[in-house]
C-alpha cells in the first residue's frame, strides 16, 4: 500500500516532461492518494456500520439468511431491551463503571501530579536514578504480577478483614499511587513552565506544596487534561482486571458485562449485542470528539511524540 | 554541615513529592516481583500455603507442550500481526503526510477504531467473522467466493483472523507514524529532490532511515504487547479451535484462575518478565545508536 503512492507517482512523472512534471505528480499523486484514504476510512467505519445496521435489526432480521444490509423494520426498542435482561444489569455495570472511573481518574491525575512536579522541579541527588526505574516500569506488563497481586490482595482482605478481592479496590486504590506514562507526561509539561514563576513564590515564602498546588497546577490544566482523558479511556477499555478481581455480575464493569450478552451455547442475540456494544463504544468516541481539541493541544504541548 | 544538611532536606523533600509513586511502586510492582518469584518455586493453590519445591516448575514447564503451544502461537502472532501492521500502519501514515483537502477526518476516522475497547471490538469481529451470516462472508460471496473460510471455527483460518482484525485497531501507531514523518526535516527531502532522487528513492534514502527510530520503538513495544494479548482471543474463540488460538497470557491466567495452579502460574509470569526484560534492553541497546544519528 505504502509502495504504491510512489510508484505511480514515479511512473507518472518519468510519463511527463521536465517542466510539467512536477505539475501532473502532484494533481495524479493527490488524486491517488484521496483514493486510497477514501477505500481506508470506508474498511475502517465499515464494522461500525454493521454494527450499527445488526443493533436496529429484529431477532429474525439477524439469522435471515441472506442478511439484509439495512435494518427493516428498525427496531429502537433493542436499545431499551438492552437495559431490561435477566442476566445483564446494565444500569447497575453503568453505575459500577463510573465508581471506579471517578476514583481511578481522579486518583492518578492527582498522584501522578505530584510525582510528576518532584521529578521535574526539585533538584536531589538520587532523582534521575529514581527516575529512569519508574520509566522502566512502564514496560512491565500486568500479566507478570496479576498472579501475585491477586493473592496479596486476598491476603490484605484476610489480614484487615476487610475484603479487597471482589470489591472495587483492586481497580482504583492503585491508581492513587501515580503511573509511570503519566507521571512522565506531565514531568515534561511542568519542565516547559519556567522556574522563575516558583522563585519569586519562594522569596515570598510560599512553600514548595504551595508553589504546586498553586502555581503550577492551574498553569497545568492542559495537561492534566489530557492526562485524566487517558486514564479514563484506560479503565474504560479494562477488561483482565476486572476479569480478575470481580466475582459477582453484580459488580461487573459494562466491558466486562458484555459478555453476558453471549451465548456460549450458540443462539446469541445479535441484536441486542451490538446494541449494548454500541452503547459502551459511545461514551469513548463521544469524549474524543468533545475534547478533541484538549487531546490534540496537549499531546502538542507536552510534546510527546509516541 | 551546613551543606549537607541542605542537601538531606532537598532529597527528604523530593522524596516527599515522590512518595506516592515510591509506595506504589514497592506495594504494587516490587512486592508482587519478589512474591511471583517465591510463588515459582513452590505449589500454590491459594487454598493451602505455598509448598517449596525448587525448581519442579520450571521443569515442568519445559516439558509441558500447551506452554510451547500458547508460546508458540503467541509468536505467530507477533510475526504475522507485527510486520504486516508496521507495513499498512506507514503506508496509511505516508499517505496522511500530504497536504491535501479532508486530511483531518481521514485521520479521525483511521483513529476511531482505536477507541473501541478490546471486549466491545472482539463482540464486533465476532459477528463479522461469522461464517454464515458475517458481513466478511456475506461480501465475500457477493464478489464470487464459493466456499469462503469458516474463520474463527476453521484451524487454519482462526489465526489469520485474529491478524486481519488487528488492523482495524491501527489508527493509534498510524498517529504516532505520522508525528515521525512531521519531525522528518524538509531540506532533506529538498536536497533529495535537487539530486534527481524519485519519490521511492526519497522513501527508502530519507524517509526511512530518519523514522527508523520509532520503527523499532513500535516494533518492541509491539512484541510486548502481543505477549499480553488476552481479551480479544478470550472473548472470541477461547482459544480454540483446537487451541489454535491459545496465546501465552490466556495460559497464565487458566493456570493461575481456573486450575489454581499458581506457583506455575507464577513461573510463567516469570518467563515473560525475563522475555520483556531482554526486549527492553535490546530497544535500550538499539536507542543508543539511533540517538547517535539523529543527533546529527
Amino acid at each position: 500500500m505504502s509502495s504504491d503512492t510512489p510508484n505511480h507517482a514515479s511512473t507518472l512523472q518519468a510519463a511527463s516532461g521536465a517542466v510539467r512534471r512536477g505539475n501532473r505528480k502532484g494533481q495524479g499523486g493527490r488524486l491517488f492518494t484521496h483514493a486510497l484514504l477514501v477505500g481506508i476510512g470506508i474498511a475502517a467505519l465499515l464494522p461500525f456500520v454493521w454494527m450499527l445496521s445488526t443493533s436496529l435489526k429484529t431477532l429474525q432480521a439477524t439469522t435471515a439468511f441472506p442478511p439484509t444490509f439495512w435494518p427493516s423494520p428498525i427496531q429502537w426498542h433493542n436499545y431499551a431491551d438492552v437495559f431490561r435482561q435477566e442476566k445483564a444489569n446494565f444500569l447497575l455495570w453503568t453505575r459500577n463503571t463510573l465508581v471506579i472511573e471517578v476514583l481511578g481518574v481522579t486518583g492518578t491525575t492527582l498522584s501522578s501530579a505530584i510525582v510528576a512536579y518532584g521529578f521535574a522541579r526539585l533538584r536531589f541527588r538520587g532523582r534521575n536514578v529514581l527516575f529512569v526505574l519508574m520509566l522502566s516500569t512502564m514496560m512491565l506488563p500486568f500479566p507478570v504480577t496479576m498472579v501475585s497481586l491477586f493473592s496479596l490482595f486476598r491476603w490484605l482482605g484476610d489480614y484487615t478483614g476487610i475484603a479487597w478481592l471482589g470489591t472495587f479496590k483492586p481497580l482504583w486504590v492503585p491508581a492513587w499511587f501515580g503511573s509511570a506514562f503519566n507521571i512522565f507526561l506531565l514531568r515534561q509539561f511542568f519542565l516547559t513552565i519556567p522556574t522563575e514563576l516558583s522563585e519569586s513564590a519562594r522569596i515570598d515564602g510560599c512553600s514548595e506544596f504551595g508553589i504546586f498546588w498553586r502555581i503550577i497546577l492551574p498553569l497545568a490544566k492542559p495537561a492534566l487534561a489530557v492526562v485524566a482523558l487517558f486514564a479514563f479511556l484506560a479503565i474504560w477499555h479494562d477488561f483482565l482486571g476486572p476479569l480478575v478481581y470481580l466475582q459477582r455480575p453484580e459488580q461487573f464493569t459494562l466491558v466486562l458485562g458484555l459478555q453476558n450478552f453471549q451465548s456460549k451455547a450458540g443462539g446469541t442475540s445479535w441484536h441486542l449485542l451490538m446494541a449494548a456494544s454500541v452503547l459502551v463504544i459511545l461514551p469513548a468516541i463521544l469524549l474524543f470528539f468533545l475534547a478533541q481539541k484538549t487531546f490534540i493541544e496537549g499531546i502538542a504541548t507536552t510534546g510527546i511524540k509516541g | 554541615m551546613a551543606r549537607l544538611h541542605s542537601e538531606t532536606r532537598a532529597v527528604l523533600r523530593g522524596l516527599a513529592f515522590l512518595s506516592p509513586w515510591l509506595v506504589g511502586f514497592i506495594a504494587f510492582t516490587l512486592v508482587p516481583i519478589a512474591l511471583s518469584l517465591y510463588y515459582s518455586f513452590c505449589d500454590y493453590s491459594l487454598l493451602q500455603p505455598p509448598l517449596y519445591k525448587g525448581l519442579t516448575n520450571y521443569h515442568l514447564l519445559v516439558h509441558d507442550a500447551v506452554f510451547w503451544k500458547a508460546l508458540g502461537n503467541t509468536a505467530i502472532y507477533a510475526l504475522m500481526a507485527l510486520p504486516l501492521g508496521m507495513l499498512v500502519a506507514l503506508g496509511v501514515a505516508m499517505l496522511l503526510n500530504v497536504k491535501i483537502r479532508g486530511l483531518t477526518i481521514y485521520r479521525t476516522v483511521i483513529f476511531l477504531p482505536s477507541l473501541v475497547p478490546t471486549a466491545a471490538s472482539a463482540m464486533l469481529w465476532l459477528w463479522l467473522f461469522n461464517a454464515k451470516l458475517g458481513l466478511i462472508n456475506v461480501g465475500l460471496r457477493a464478489i464470487g467466493v464459493a466456499n469462503p473460510p469458516g474463520w474463527l471455527t476453521d484451524v487454519r483460518w482462526s489465526m489469520p483472523a485474529l491478524v486481519l482484525m488487528s488492523f482495524w485497531g491501527i489508527g493509534n501507531t498510524v498517529i504516532i507514524y505520522l508525528a515521525g514523518l512531521q519531525d522528518v526535516p524538509r531540506e532533506l527531502y529538498e536536497a533529495a529532490s535537487i539530486d534527481g532522487a524519485s519519490t521511492l528513492r526519497q522513501i527508502w534514502h530519507v524517509t526511512l532511515p530518519s523514522i527508523s527510530p520509532v520503527i523499532f520503538f513500535n516494533l518492541i513495544m509491539g512484541i510486548i504487547g502481543t505477549l499480553q494479548v488476552f481479551a480479544t482471543p478470550y472473548i472470541m474463540t477461547g482459544g480454540g479451535p483446537a487451541r489454535s488460538t491459545y496465546f501465552y497470557t490466556m495460559y497464565l491466567y487458566d493456570n493461575a484462575f481456573s486450575y489454581l495452579k499458581m506457583g506455575y502460574a507464577s513461573a510463567m509470569a516469570w518467563i515473560q518478565l525475563l522475555i520483556v526484560l531482554a526486549l527492553t534492553a535490546l530497544a535500550a541497546w538499539s536507542s543508543k545508536k539511533w540517538v547517535h544519528y539523529s543527533g546529527n
